[in-house]
């Protein structure tokens, strides 16, 4: 069995790529070294040096504003020195291939990569790249890739059921809405499977679903009313848009009808049930303002979270 | 433990240290203890010591010199300096003073919540070997050890303070990253 290209020869993590086979292990530790992270941003000086001297490129193929920046504030708050790429207007679009770009940065002394691309696999071929081209001091972080995986989103998804509901092994979670576009649904589906959350279920329109969804170890409901029920943690997928062809769906409003979050809906989990949704919001689409907005909702702690998070993979990842 | 290797009673070496800071640190000074055994030390002195000394906790792993060569160590521990570091007189405390790097990072650590006044140092032991021109203000005991050898601070359930000498941890990747 070939290693798991994450992992460097002593186990520790020297890239992330996918939540899907990394051991519980490990992801307990970068919630554990998250953990300290969130209370620097209380400090006078929001900074830790941990990082210094360390540059890391933001190679951004995809457009994207929050995980971008809390990229960016993470390696901030380390000391890191960052590089934001521009991609839709530099090199790429005057012909350069992906590993020419990575090696010129390589050239210019990178130490870390965070990359979105809308390929699947893309961060893992820069990876290889970097391993078998001798590279193996320069890490890179997947920060959402095509229809594969988003880990640090899973990982803060991970922090956040963790702070607010302590044990995973009691938990039931609902996923609800468009899986078959998410990313950020596969990663956490791997999260809690991996970290032995007893009850996951997806609930979508069938449109909405990969086909054999079932064989990532979760539940499949279509009825939302019936899949809330009893459940812990509910997690509202974006209604992706842009990435839909063709006719999946009637309507958004038709959408908000049947799996739309409602408090009439939410009324129907339990009654500390969290709601958490991944930004960013389609108010009335995906989720009912008021849900959003209210007291159950943990969609704003998750963003300071994924910040401690990413500062925990970046300096795990860097110090391997 | 043993009191081999010539280790001083740590509640004898804590008595002495209580002595040698009576009378001779500010009534007012916060006592910061470097985590681990720092934070004990520095809770025992808030209590012998007159006065009313606010207390803060340290963890220094995000300052250290070896984050490169030996990684983040797990459970780092939160900060807690709940008084205005500005203006203020600190006394760092720490069980076992040796290269000087902790302190060191401690003393950058503190600057990043403000501009102290006076920064002191209190130690349980002085076991020499340092490798930067840090001393201690307030000593409890001095000895020699093996270089092989870490001096080890424990707390029984109770709260009693004890020495013991374990084989210094390995440097897990001594060597230097290759350079590019």
């Amino acid at each position: 069995m070939t290693r798991n290209p994450q992992l460097n020869r002593n186990g520790e993590l020297t890239h992330l790529l996918t939540l899907e086979g990394l051991p519980a292990a490990v992801i307990t530790h970068i919630l554990d070294t998250a953990e300290p992270f969130v209370s620097i941003a209380e400090r006078e000086v929001k900074k830790v040096p941990l990082l210094r001297g360390k540059a890391m490129f933001n190679l951004f193929f995809e457009n994207s504003t929050r995980t971008r920046t809390t990229f960016e504030i993470a390696a901030k708050r380390l000391s890191a020195d960052v590089i934001n790429l521009n991609i839709g207007v530099s090199s790429t679009a005057k012909g350069e291939t992906l590993l020419d770009t990575v090696d010129n940065l390589c050239a210019m002394n990178a130490d870390l990569f965070v990359v979105r691309h809308a390929q699947s696999g893309a961060p893992h071929l820069i990876a290889s790249h970097l391993t078998a081209t001798g590279r193996a001091h320069v890490h890179v972080v997947n920060a959402g890739d095509g229809r594969h995986a988003h880990p640090t989103q899973g990982l803060l998804d991970l922090y956040t059921i963790r702070h607010y509901k302590k044990d995973f092994r009691e938990l039931s979670v609902a996923i609800v809405g468009d899986v078959l576009h998410s990313r950020v649904a596969r990663s956490l589906i791997h999260g809690l499977t991996t970290m032995q959350v007893p009850r996951v279920r997806v609930i979508a329109p069938r449109t909405l679903l990969p086909t054999a969804v079932e064989a990532l170890g979760v539940e499949v409901m279509n009825d939302m009313r019936e899949g809330l029920r009893g459940c812990d943690v509910i997690v509202m997928l974006r209604l992706q848009n842009e990435r839909m062809k063709g006719a999946l769906l009637p309507s958004a409003g038709e959408y908000f009808k049947h799996y739309g979050l409602t408090a009439e809906k939410l009324a129907l989990a339990k009654p500390d049930a969290i709601v958490m949704h991944p930004g960013p919001m389609n108010r009335g689409v995906e989720i009912d303002s008021p849900v959003a907005d209210g007291s159950r909702s943990v969609i704003l702690p998750q963003v300071t979270f994924g910040i401690a998070v990413r500062m925990a993979v970046l300096s795990i990842v860097a110090s391997s | 433990m043993t009191p081999d290797h010539g280790l001083p009673d740590a509640e004898a070496a804590l008595a002495a240290l209580v002595e040698r800071m009576r009378g001779a640190v500010a009534h007012d000074a916060a006592l910061v203890g470097i985590y681990s055994g720092g934070a004990w030390l520095a809770e025992r002195l808030a209590a012998a010591l007159p006065g009313a000394h606010p207390l803060g906790f340290i963890d220094v792993s995000y300052y250290r010199d070896d984050y490169a060569v030996s990684g983040l160590k797990p459970n780092v521990k939160r900060t807690s300096l709940p008084f205005d570091v500005s203006g203020a007189t600190i006394v760092l405390v720490d069980d076992v003073l040796y290269t000087g790097r902790s302190v060191r990072a401690a003393i950058n650590e503190l600057f990043d919540f403000g501009r102290p006044e006076r920064i002191e140092l209190a130690v349980l032991v002085d076991r020499g070997g340092r490798e930067l021109p840090i001393e201690a203000t307030y000593t409890g005991a001095r000895l020699a050890v093996a270089r092989d050898l870490s001096i080890v601070l424990s707390r029984a359930s109770e709260g009693t303070l004890s020495l013991g000498v374990e084989p210094a941890r390995r440097r897990e990747r001594a060597e230097p990253r290759v350079a590019r």
